[in-house]
């Protein structure tokens, strides 16, 4: 039952890099921003947290909580102040200044953290497991994968059931339309970039809580969660988890045949569906 | 209610609009007729906001309003029906008129309801995604999310482009319904028979120029003919 | 009678004054420093980085953020030949170029299948897989990296004679051959570029540039020419990163295949710059090399002062300072625009 638990392992490892993805994924399907910046974003959050937990003593709970809000405020200034100047039909401009943040950020976090592994302490779930017969899985997955879904779930619900979702929507249909619907899309647009920052905080918990992080980091993750975006296709948050989790078991499977497989397999994994469906699993609306 | 002051409008280096002057009254129908590239839309995309003006060449209640952005405008209850209806593809019938209403919340006679009384057959299809509708429900639909806001001034950009005379017929009949709310309306058309039957009052443009100013019920088809060419009356 | 022409005074000028600088540049060895000489090696490869990724992003609308894999790739098969073939150093470079036109073969068969932000993704995951499959070639020193032999780096083709000539040690020798092989590449890559723009072929792409639909139906075969510009792009990278490593003589994965060193930091030198024109990867590489030496001593407030004037530049001069350069004084360097010449325009248009 080697591959079942291979199989297990993958579909909850899915749930971290989709949990990295969902904010991009709001963000790239509203607004078409690719943001290379969002790898190091999350590792500047987790960082926030980590200062949560040492310098105040909160627990990482507390501590994401209380970085939620600070990291949504960050989104959405960034975005009022530098995204939405930058946006338009050509990808080069937002492409070069997230770029640019990307190295200011990774250089930043050294300056202020140095070089140094750090991680989120967990305390006693840090190692704890769940036996489910036939596989064994930890608790800090599942926790994560659990997390990914109801991130999904409530960013769907914003997305489908509310006010704020229906103007997300108009916005990314037609921006000049729903101008005169008396919506703002740069407003719009940064209450999103604040909203998918929030995603990152959690996701950044989940980082630092599984695994070593350091200032540089951020880029690997960001390929990981642009392949989960693009594999399920262009404003599908399900499509996004679905990315994430085939992602997640092609490594798992990649590393159960030769441990230097692991990320390769992820990678060949998306050049394939590249190849079959170059617009995704489940793409939204024509682009 | 609504006046252009010496209006000009510019598509980069091309010239549009050269000093146009209209005026509405609160309440009032008024019509704007053409031919193609007249710049009838050219106007009332700068009313609505979608092109950005001086601030003094249009003015609302007393207020210059012709720098605000398309959003701040709508806000002040001035509501436009777009060329081309551009329903929003990912929402449904009901999401579209929805959102029409949301960003102002003023009192008035339109409602979800009321709009469905209007339009009867939206109700039937509030579940469809917008552009899955005929042409003519479509229309139907921008017009019913311009009203969602209960504007004091409805700007109704060539409703009947594109639809069958029976269509056209059925919304035509809704414009009466709407004035008994109170709204003002502007309508741009291209069918003069149309649009001299529902308005007060008749601007013909040329060229990016008002070339006529009557009462509906007052011009005669020669004056439309020399407005219409430039030749003269 | 009047006829098309892309050339101006300054662009004449211009020829005469680079014509001097290459010469005055290989006979430099002779008077200068090491330091300065490695500096120098710096800068010209940076620049034909930079020029390549100009070519395609700023006149093709390819928007590499893979460029990395053809540097890493060129640079390992620099270190393949020489290790496991036994070629001398420089015959090795050519491999280098043909192993990244090999790779660019099925990288462009991939990432043209995909438009816009998915082109620049895809492009990255390819190198991203480039640097995993070469990190597993053991007998290239694996994931850590592995250095050029000594018997291969202290007999390099030509070493003799720059000893002789400017009798200098080997290490500075080996410098100075690098530098003269950089310099010859830049030229030939500006130049290249240059020749390209004002041929019937550079107006073709700026059709494809501008309108893709258009240039197509006026006959602007513009798969064909997106295909060759993306070859002979990833071919002269290739070249670039052996050159590149072959001054280091040491290489690993991480380094060859940097996202940051050889795509972030290109494209901040053609921002900053001035994309879409010769003469902003120029002004781009010495701004950079100039932030560079002045900020060296502060560690990665280097780096970060960078990334904020790329944002800054791309935010107020979005044509980068040659942009500002040029609308102020009206200059083109390298003008590769078509003017009517000879012919008085009366009444204007």
């Amino acid at each position: 039952m080697i591959w079942l638990d291979t199989l297990v392992q993958g579909i909850l490892l899915g749930g971290l890099y989709a949990l990295f993805a969902a904010g991009l994924s709001l963000v790239f399907g509203i607004m078409r921003l690719v943001n290379l910046a969002h790898g190091d974003l999350i590792v500047l959050a987790a960082y926030l947290v980590l200062m949560g937990v040492t310098l105040l003593g909160l627990s990482p709970w507390v501590a994401a909580l209380v970085a939620m809000p600070l990291m949504f405020a960050l989104g959405w200034l960034l975005q009022a102040a530098v995204l939405n100047r930058v946006l338009g039909k050509d990808i080069l401009p937002p492409l070069l200044v997230t770029f640019g943040l990307s190295v200011a950020l990774q250089n930043g976090l050294l300056e202020a953290f140095s070089a140094d592994s750090r991680r989120i302490p967990a305390g006693t779930l840090e190692g704890a497991s769940l036996d489910l017969g036939q596989v064994t899985v930890g608790v800090m997955p599942l926790m994560t994968f659990a997390s990914a879904i109801a991130a999904i779930v409530a960013l769907n619900g914003l997305f489908y059931h509310t006010a704020l979702g229906r103007a997300f929507r108009a916005t990314s249909d037609d921006a000049v339309t729903a101008g005169l619907m008396g919506i703002e899309p740069k407003q719009v647009f940064a209450v999103a970039t604040g909203i998918a920052m929030v995603v990152v905080t959690l996701a950044a918990l989940y980082l630092g809580m599984r695994a070593n992080f350091d200032p540089s980091i951020g880029p690997a993750r960001l390929i990981y969660a642009f392949e989960a975006v693009i594999i399920g296709g262009l404003g599908s948050l399900w499509g996004t988890l679905a990315g994430g989790i085939i992602i997640g078991v092609a490594q798992t499977a990649g590393a159960a045949v030769n441990p230097e497989w692991q990320i390769l397999a992820g990678h060949i994994a998306f050049l394939t569906v590249m190849l079959l469906k170059p617009r995704g699993l489940f793409p939204r609306a024509v682009d | 209610m609504l006046e252009t002051h010496g209006l000009t409008a510019n598509y980069g280096q091309f010239r549009a609009l050269f000093g146009v002057d209209i005026t509405v009254a609160a309440g009032e129908c008024v019509a704007i007729i053409g031919a193609n590239g007249a710049g009838k839309s050219t106007l009332m995309r700068s009313i609505a906001g979608v092109i950005r003006n001086a601030a003094a060449m249009v003015v609302h209640r007393g207020e210059p309003i012709g720098a605000l952005s398309s959003a701040e405008i709508m806000k002040r209850g001035i509501a436009m029906v777009p060329e081309g209806r551009r329903l929003f593809a990912s929402l449904t019938v009901e999401e579209n008129l929805l959102i029409g209403g949301q960003a102002r919340k003023a009192p008035g006679p339109w409602s979800l309801d009321a709009v469905y009384q209007l339009f009867p057959v939206l109700r039937e299809r509030r579940k469809s995604p917008g552009t899955a509708l005929s042409g003519g429900q479509q229309q139907m639909v921008a017009i019913g999310r311009a009203l969602m806001s209960n504007p004091e001034l409805l700007l109704c950009d060539e409703i009947s482009l594109g639809l069958a005379p029976v269509v056209i017929r059925d919304i035509y009949a809704a414009l009466p319904k709407i004035r008994e709310g109170g709204a003002a309306i502007v309508v741009v058309e291209q069918d003069i028979g149309k649009a001299l039957a529902v308005a007060d009052r008749v601007y013909c443009m040329m060229e990016g120029r008002v070339t006529l100013v009557s009462k509906a019920a007052e011009v005669t088809r020669r004056q439309i003919h020399a407005a219409y060419f430039g030749e003269a009356a | 009678m009047y006829r098309l022409t892309t050339r101006t005074r300054a662009g004449t000028a211009t020829e005469i004054a680079v014509l001097v600088v290459i010469l005055a540049g290989l006979a430099l060895p002779a008077v200068t420093t090491r330091g300065v000489i490695q500096d120098l090696f710096f800068i010209l490869t940076m620049l034909t980085l930079a020029q390549i990724w100009n070519l395609l992003a700023g006149y093709g609308g390819l928007v590499s953020v893979g460029q990395q894999a053809f540097v890493g790739l060129g640079a390992y098969a620099l270190f393949a030949g020489v290790i496991l073939l036994d070629w001398d150093p420089v015959p090795a470079i050519l491999l280098a170029g043909l192993a990244a036109l090999v790779l660019a073969i099925p990288t462009a068969f991939f990432a043209f299948r995909l438009q816009g932000a998915y082109f620049a993704i895809g492009t990255w995951v390819i190198a991203e897989v480039t640097r995993l499959l070469v990190a597993q070639r053991k007998a290239l020193g694996g994931g850590t990296g592995i250095s050029l032999p000594r018997e291969a780096t202290s007999n390099i083709m030509g070493t003799d004679a720059i000893r002789a000539l400017f009798g200098v040690r080997e290490a500075a020798a080996r410098d100075i051959l690098a530098y003269w092989l950089a310099l010859v590449l830049a030229v030939a890559v500006t130049g290249g570029i240059y020749w390209l723009l004002r041929s019937r072929l550079g107006l073709a792409l700026a059709a494809v540039r501008d309108n893709v639909d258009a240039a197509q139906s006026v006959g602007v075969d513009v798969a064909r020419l997106k295909w060759a510009v993306f070859l002979i792009a990833a071919a002269a990278t290739g070249l670039t990163g052996a050159l590149i490593f072959l001054q280091t003589a040491r290489i690993s994965p991480d380094a060859a295949f940097a996202v940051t060193d050889w795509t972030a930091y290109v494209i901040f030198i053609v921002v900053i710059g001035g994309i879409g024109t010769i003469e902003g990867p120029i002004l781009g590489v010495l701004v950079f090399f100039a932030l560079r030496s002045a900020l060296a001593d502060y560690g990665s407030w280097y780096l970060m002062t960078l990334g904020l004037i790329a944002i800054v530049v791309m935010l107020f001069a979005p044509k980068g300072l040659w942009g500002l350069i040029s609308a102020r004084s009206g200059l083109h360097l390298f003008p590769v625009r078509r003017r009517l010449a000879g012919l008085k325009i009366e009444g204007g248009i």
